[in-house]
């Protein structure tokens, strides 16, 4: 029997794989023989979108690590292809060379002239082994920086996607200095005279991410994940096991809805239902409506006031009275000895002739 | 168990026949003819040192700043020692000593609370992963903030990204110049993207500084990685490097593991960073004081 899905199911999708295979025999039977099914097929389809909507809107922090990893979800070239009228690409960061995992392009998203950063993974085998599964090198951040310099200076916005792992660790990332690069990304990002966006769309691994990730606006897909290091890693480090990873995830509060809860991320963009891989076009259309209204909202505010209150946002992180906490044992402690003042040989004449004339007066 | 017989003491004529009960020989550790493996010596007294194994007196150590008088290896040294060897003697001053996290993850990990994990260092160390104060290096007046590596491997948390952001203020209102001398894994994965949040916290304020033309050295000791490497060690107006101390972003292990090769030697270390670029100089930790006094009065205000 031929087989008729062409989605590649999740491990947690069992029940949903067997009622759609049942579904596609049905409408295969139907085509060929006289009987109608149709309302058969109709309960059925109803029946899978309850399973969806069950499943997906319960979903453990592990299960939304493996949607955002979905080989199907789209990437970054699905995006532009899709969102970004008259693209050009530019390349290579003057330095050192191109680094494809981090495409920089000028376009136009709805009516606004854009520059475009985002992180590609690459679809097939070929593609992914060019991108470094997407694992940008330091060449890919110092392109990022010198086009974000370039939209600046032509007053262009800038939108950025992030989807990666992590950055790459490897001899020559490190001979090139990847933690140089990532720096300077996040200084200079944070004062960057013109509007910032990004946009989690699948992976946000760690600093890898966070070098793109700077801005007047942080949001994430509904399944896409944020985090300070990958569920495996820091089930290596903490349970000395990468098997753990599922309660690593937990532990690290890495979904969209539990980020938005502790003021972490601005928005949670909505995913089709089943996850963005199910309908890549909505999933397109709603990062796209998404950026048209924040580019709107932050086209208003003038700079000067977007860059301090950029600066606030950043600042805030870990900031709040719900985060950190003024130990009351340690108030009490005993006063160090102060500083003895330091003055100058004149400053000293003068006090200890002050100094004899009070003694002289007693 | 094994006996054996000593024959009658000549000096003492009141023992006889003593039997003495001989420990058995623990053949796991040595095969019995060959020369000995030295024991580890108990904590105290005496250390050995990790990179040439020669026993060294503790004293002499400490007087050496912890510096191996044999071979030179820097020690790893935790953030008030590092404070006590920097500075004019009693001249500095701590800010914000009083500062914790309250754990908004409540992460947990094999069942041990992070919360309660920051009690136990607290306690012991007196000082979360950064000292941050006022101090007088060699007469300059300096804003000087410390990572301290014994409490939870130095990471980045909230606590400390806050303490070096009110650092920062502060060198910036008194301009001041602004030492920080990093010793650190990363950013503390405990507290999740808030730690993640401190790498862009912590460089947005080095934005400030230097748009405020302050002058910020950075010291970077054995270990500086990850998110701390990443972001404000590696935006140093000058930078400075111990001997021999692993810089880099991913650690070495991670590398390993992801390429599946050796690594070359001294890969990652200060001396290759300075071949690549990356470190204006190393210096030797006798000598910090001295280099830092001479760069204030080149740089400073």
């Amino acid at each position: 029997m031929t087989n008729y899905n062409t989605t590649q199911y999740l491990p947690f999708e069992d029940e949903i794989a067997s009622l759609d295979e049942h579904i596609s025999r049905l409408k295969a039977d139907n085509r060929s023989r006289a009987i109608d099914l149709s309302a058969e097929i109709r309960t059925l389809q109803a029946e899978q979108t309850a399973l969806l909507q069950k499943t997906y809107s319960t979903l453990t922090p592990w299960q939304t690590v493996q949607v955002s990893r979905h080989p199907k979800r789209p990437l970054f070239t699905d995006y532009l292809s899709l969102m970004v009228k008259e693209p050009r690409q530019l390349h290579g960061d003057r330095c050192f060379g191109d680094d494809p995992a981090i495409m920089t392009i000028l376009g136009q998203i709805g009516r606004q002239k854009v520059l475009i950063v985002g992180q590609n993974k690459g679809r097939d085998t070929k593609e992914k082994i060019k991108c470094n599964f997407g694992c940008p090198n330091p060449e890919g951040y110092r392109k990022a920086m010198a086009k974000m310099k370039l939209a600046e200076k032509f007053g262009l916005p800038v939108v950025t996607f992030i989807d990666t792992p992590g950055a790459y660790p490897g001899i020559g990332a490190e001979e090139r200095g990847q933690a140089q690069a990532i720096a300077v990304n996040l200084m200079e990002m944070s004062r960057l005279k013109t509007p910032i966006i990004s946009i989690v769309i699948g992976e946000g691994g760690s600093g890898g991410a966070l070098g793109i990730g700077v801005g007047d606006r942080l949001s994430m897909l509904e399944y896409a994940y944020y985090s300070v290091i990958s569920p495996e890693g820091c089930a290596g480090i903490l349970w000395h096991d990468g098997a753990q990873a599922e309660k690593a995830a937990k532990a690290l509060r890495l979904t969209s809805k539990e980020l938005k809860s502790l003021g972490l991320i601005d928005t949670v963009i909505k995913e089709p239902l089943g996850g963005a891989h199910r309908s890549i076009h909505d999933t397109v259309y709603n990062v796209e409506q998404y950026i048209i209204r924040t580019l709107r909202e932050l086209k208003r505010v003038k700079i000067d006031i977007l860059l301090e209150k950029r600066y606030r946002k950043i600042c805030a992180v870990g900031d709040s009275e719900t985060m950190i906490r003024r130990l009351k044992s340690k108030k009490d402690l005993p006063a160090k000895p102060a500083i003895p003042e330091r003055l100058s040989a004149k400053a000293q004449l003068e006090k200890t002739a002050q100094q004899e004339a009070l003694e002289k007066a007693k | 168990m094994r006996t054996i017989k000593v024959s009658k003491p000549i000096n003492n004529k009141n023992k006889k026949n003593t039997v003495v009960k001989m420990p058995a020989k623990n053949k796991t550790s040595w095969d019995g003819y060959s020369i000995k493996p030295r024991k580890e010596m108990p904590d105290g007294l005496w250390l050995a040192c990790p990179a040439c194994q020669h026993m060294l007196y503790r004293k002499i150590v400490d007087k050496n700043l912890n510096v191996c008088p044999e071979c030179d290896a820097h020690f790893r040294i935790d953030g008030p020692t590092r404070v006590k060897q920097l500075v004019d003697v009693g001249s500095f001053e701590e800010i914000l000593a009083d500062l914790t996290s309250l754990d908004p993850l409540q992460f947990e990990a094999r069942g041990v609370k992070y919360k309660d994990r920051i009690k136990v260092d607290d306690d012991a160390k007196g000082c979360e992963a950064m000292l941050t104060g006022k101090a007088f290096i060699r007469g300059r007046g300096v804003m000087l903030a410390v990572m301290n590596f014994g409490f939870l491997g130095g990471s980045m948390g909230m606590v400390v990204g806050e303490k070096f952001c009110k650092a920062v203020d502060q060198a910036i209102e008194e301009s001041l110049p602004l030492i920080v001398v990093s010793c650190s894994g990363g950013a503390r994965m405990h507290e999740g993207v808030v730690s993640l949040g401190q790498m862009a916290k912590t460089s947005a304020a080095i934005g400030k500084l230097d748009e405020a033309g302050g002058l910020f050295i950075s010291i970077l000791s054995d270990p500086t990685t990850g998110g701390v490497s990443a972001s404000f060690a590696m935006l140093g107006d000058i930078i400075i490097a111990e001997p021999n101390a692993l810089i880099g972003f991913a650690g070495p292990r991670t590398i390993k593991q992801t390429i599946k090769i050796e690594l070359p030697e001294g890969f990652q270390r200060a001396e290759f960073l300075l071949e690549h670029g990356f470190v204006d100089m190393i210096t030797h930790r006798k000598d910090l004081r001295k280099e830092i006094g001479r760069l204030i009065d080149y740089c400073g205000k």
